[in-house]
């Protein structure tokens, strides 16, 4: 009877969690179906079947060019994130194992500058890069969405350096490790998990990052998220287009998260259990 | 060889390589149908001038507009030619943003342009933007359905008669709205309507004092007849229709009659797109017999921003896709009926024009009865059809089109939403220093 109950429930849990991922996928999922509509059909109203025309990727590419932008996303989502990590965990660590009294405040304000919205800084940034020469570069780029990515990533990282138990390192120290010593071969190896999904969820970030992307490119560094915004229009019928364009900017995010999400859940759910 | 004849020589190769690299135009662009098509056809450009390169930056029309605001403000000059249209151009021409036009050319021959479009894009007697394509608005209607409730449309219907036809065309039950018009919120969607349909009521925003003017009749009137309109020869969920929606229901044949942008013509008559191409007539915007007709003006141009390096080419480049040689050539590639239309006087005297493009006698007596010098009955102290030339006309547009959707769509009464335009509306001119 117990065994029939629990598995009724698992049954249920299994449905609900069907239902919960097919809400939060549905979005993405009729993206790619009205991409494979005509524009007429795409703004008809709502069907799940489409006629499966490919006009609007051969309208797409023949529009624009996906390599270029395709190729800065890559370009800023893994450079912010290689930058983000080098800051960030020696940051994490030093919170981690030698907190202060003033800690959970530095902490709280980093995390509170996220809560600022972006665009009431939009003219003092764009006048910084201005100055510097670095509107539409990719180092200028590169370096905004590191820094702000930066909190979340520290944040993530203190979470998971804090489950660490500090003996061990202490053991290293009392071994003779120097600090860099004692980072890379002692911390870093134990947290790995926890900075892969940081990593992986700094890309993720950094590769939908939609507000900066836009405002700080012309040409030469706009990524995907400029590649999508282009297709959108006052008078004509755009809908199929911007579909088939969104899919293939999301396609390669989709299929990294596909293959690292083992690596992902493992990270996000790191002490979660004690 | 010496080292200082290799020097020398070094130094000369670099200069020269300087001088011939070639200079690169980045053009900030809206993604609609014409500016895409000149995208292809730069080729003819570049080849008459191989020492200029073109860069594109396309954007949703919002976001173009913010963005390209942000860079003029700050002086970015990361754009050297920039798509607007006839709102901006005297607001920015005024502040000094952009530069006048006045190297394009002996052979542009500005007196050809249209001189409604011509005078929106002139300030103190200077061209600040070239137009690429004009547009008015006017009604798209079907024929056979006009046929079949027993009425022939007047090249000049009034609202009463509009009125009557939509409700005599509707048919539920074959889903045929006798009337589609915008309903979408933004000062770009219904407000464009509804300010141009306010004016032949003897509307105005403001009177010469600058104070609101929603508490008046003549909005009252524009409104309560637009919801009633709308309510009783309407599609459904018309409140979240804009041009794309109400063009995708008119080309499926659900719309009995479509007032809107003159430029959706070719659209509605394309048989590639439009079931209901060869059913389509044209007839001028209604009116009430006040002396102005509710058609607007707009045109999508292309203006010098005063920050960039690079005047001169960019002024090359204007010239280029507003000249009457770009629309020899776009007729060329791609036939008479997809040239840029509403900017030229000379297009419309062209027989092959006038004989692919059936609306295009009626875009042009659009366009000619626009005035956005005097766009009301009664006297106002701002320049523009279907907006205000101001620069709080942006945010005060949206919010009152808000309302006014509410309304159409149920959540409120036209009082209601007329008496907190006027509330809005005066604070937001109170606050701008308009009001004293």
């Amino acid at each position: 009877m117990a065994r029939a109950v629990s598995t009724r429930r698992t049954a249920a849990f299994t449905i609900a969690a069907w239902i919960v991922a097919l809400i939060i996928f549905f979005p993405i999922l009729y993206t790619i179906i009205t991409s494979f509509k005509s524009e007429t059909e795409a703004i008809q109203g709502f069907s799940l079947i489409p006629s499966g025309t490919v006009e609007s990727y051969v309208d797409v590419q023949t529009q624009k060019d996906y390599f270029k932008p395709f190729m800065n996303s890559v370009i800023l989502s893994v450079g912010s994130t290689l930058l983000a990590l080098l800051i960030s965990v020696p940051a994490a660590w030093s919170m981690a194992f030698s907190p202060t009294k003033k800690t959970k405040d530095v902490l709280m304000w980093m995390l509170s500058t996220k809560m600022m919205p972006a665009v009431a800084v939009l003219v003092p940034i764009y006048l910084i890069f201005r100055d510097f020469g670095l509107l539409d570069s990719r180092l200028g780029l590169t370096f905004m969405l590191t820094m702000i990515n930066l909190p979340i990533v520290i944040w993530m990282l203190y979470t998971y350096f804090r489950e660490i138990p500090g003996e061990i390192l202490e053991a290293a120290r009392m071994d003779g490790a120097s600090l860099w010593g004692e980072i890379i071969y002692v911390l870093t190896p134990m947290a790995v998990p926890g900075i892969a999904s940081t990593m992986l969820l700094n890309i993720i970030l950094a590769w939908n990052e939609a507000f900066w992307t836009i405002r700080l490119t012309t040409t030469n560094a706009a990524p995907l998220t400029a590649f999508i915004a282009s297709f959108s229009s006052p008078q004509g019928l755009f809908w199929a287009k911007l579909s088939a364009a969104s899919t293939l900017a999301i396609a390669p995010i989709l299929i990294m998260g596909w293959f690292s999400q083992k690596q992902l859940v493992r990270g996000l759910t790191f002490g979660a259990v004690k | 060889m010496n080292l200082k004849t290799f020097l020398l020589g070094t130094c000369s190769a670099v200069v020269i390589a300087g001088f011939a690299q070639a200079e690169t135009l980045t053009i900030a662009t809206v993604n609609n149908g014409d500016m895409v098509r000149m995208q292809g056809l730069t080729d003819d450009f570049t080849k008459a001038n191989p020492d200029i390169q073109l860069e594109w930056v396309t954007l949703e029309e919002n976001v173009l507009r913010e963005r390209v605001t942000t860079d003029i403000a700050t002086k970015g000059g990361q754009y050297d030619v920039l798509t607007i249209g006839t709102y901006e151009v005297p607001i920015w021409a005024k502040q000094g943003w952009l530069l006048p036009l006045d190297n394009l050319g002996a052979d542009y021959d500005v007196d050809d342009l249209l001189p409604a479009i011509r005078s929106g894009l002139t300030v103190d007697g200077k061209l600040y933007a070239a137009p690429f394509y004009g547009e008015s608005s006017f009604i798209m209607y079907r024929k056979d359905l006009m046929e079949k409730a027993g009425l022939t449309m007047p090249d000049a219907p009034t609202w009463e008669f509009i009125g009557e036809a939509a409700r005599k065309m509707t048919d539920r039950t074959a889903d045929i709205s006798g009337i589609c018009l915008r309903g979408k919120a933004g000062w770009g969607e219904n407000m464009a309507f509804l300010t141009a349909t306010s004016n032949a009521f003897g509307a105005r925003w403001f009177d010469e004092n600058w104070k609101p003017q929603f508490d008046q009749p003549e909005w009252k009137n524009t409104l309560d007849m637009y919801v009633k309109l709308m309510n009783d020869a309407g599609p459904q969920g018309a409140s979240s229709n804009g041009f794309n929606e109400n063009l995708a229901l008119f080309q499926q044949g659900k719309c009995g009659m479509w007032i809107d942008a003159t430029v959706a013509a070719s659209f509605v008559t394309n048989p590639k797109d439009s079931t209901v191409a060869d059913k389509v007539g044209f007839a001028l915007a209604p009116d009430t017999g006040l002396g102005k007709r509710g058609n607007w003006l707009w045109a999508w141009s292309l203006g010098v921003p005063a920050g960039t390096q690079k005047a001169e080419a960019a002024q090359k480049f204007v010239s280029w896709a507003t000249s009457k040689h770009y629309l020899d050539l776009v007729a060329e590639k791609e036939g008479w009926a997809n040239v840029p239309p509403g900017t030229r006087s000379s297009l419309y005297a062209n027989p092959e024009y006038q004989k692919a493009a059936p609306f295009a006698k009626m875009t042009l007596d659009s366009i000619n009865a626009a005035d956005p010098t005097k766009p009301t009955v009664k006297p106002v102290p701002y320049v523009g059809v279907q907006f205000v030339a101001i620069p709080e006309f942006q945010g005060l547009g949206t919010t009152v089109g808000q309302l006014f959707s509410a309304a159409l769509a149920g959540q409120m009464s036209v009082d209601d939403a007329l008496a907190q335009a006027q509330q809005v509306t005066t604070r937001e001119m109170t606050r701008g220093g308009y009001i004293k």
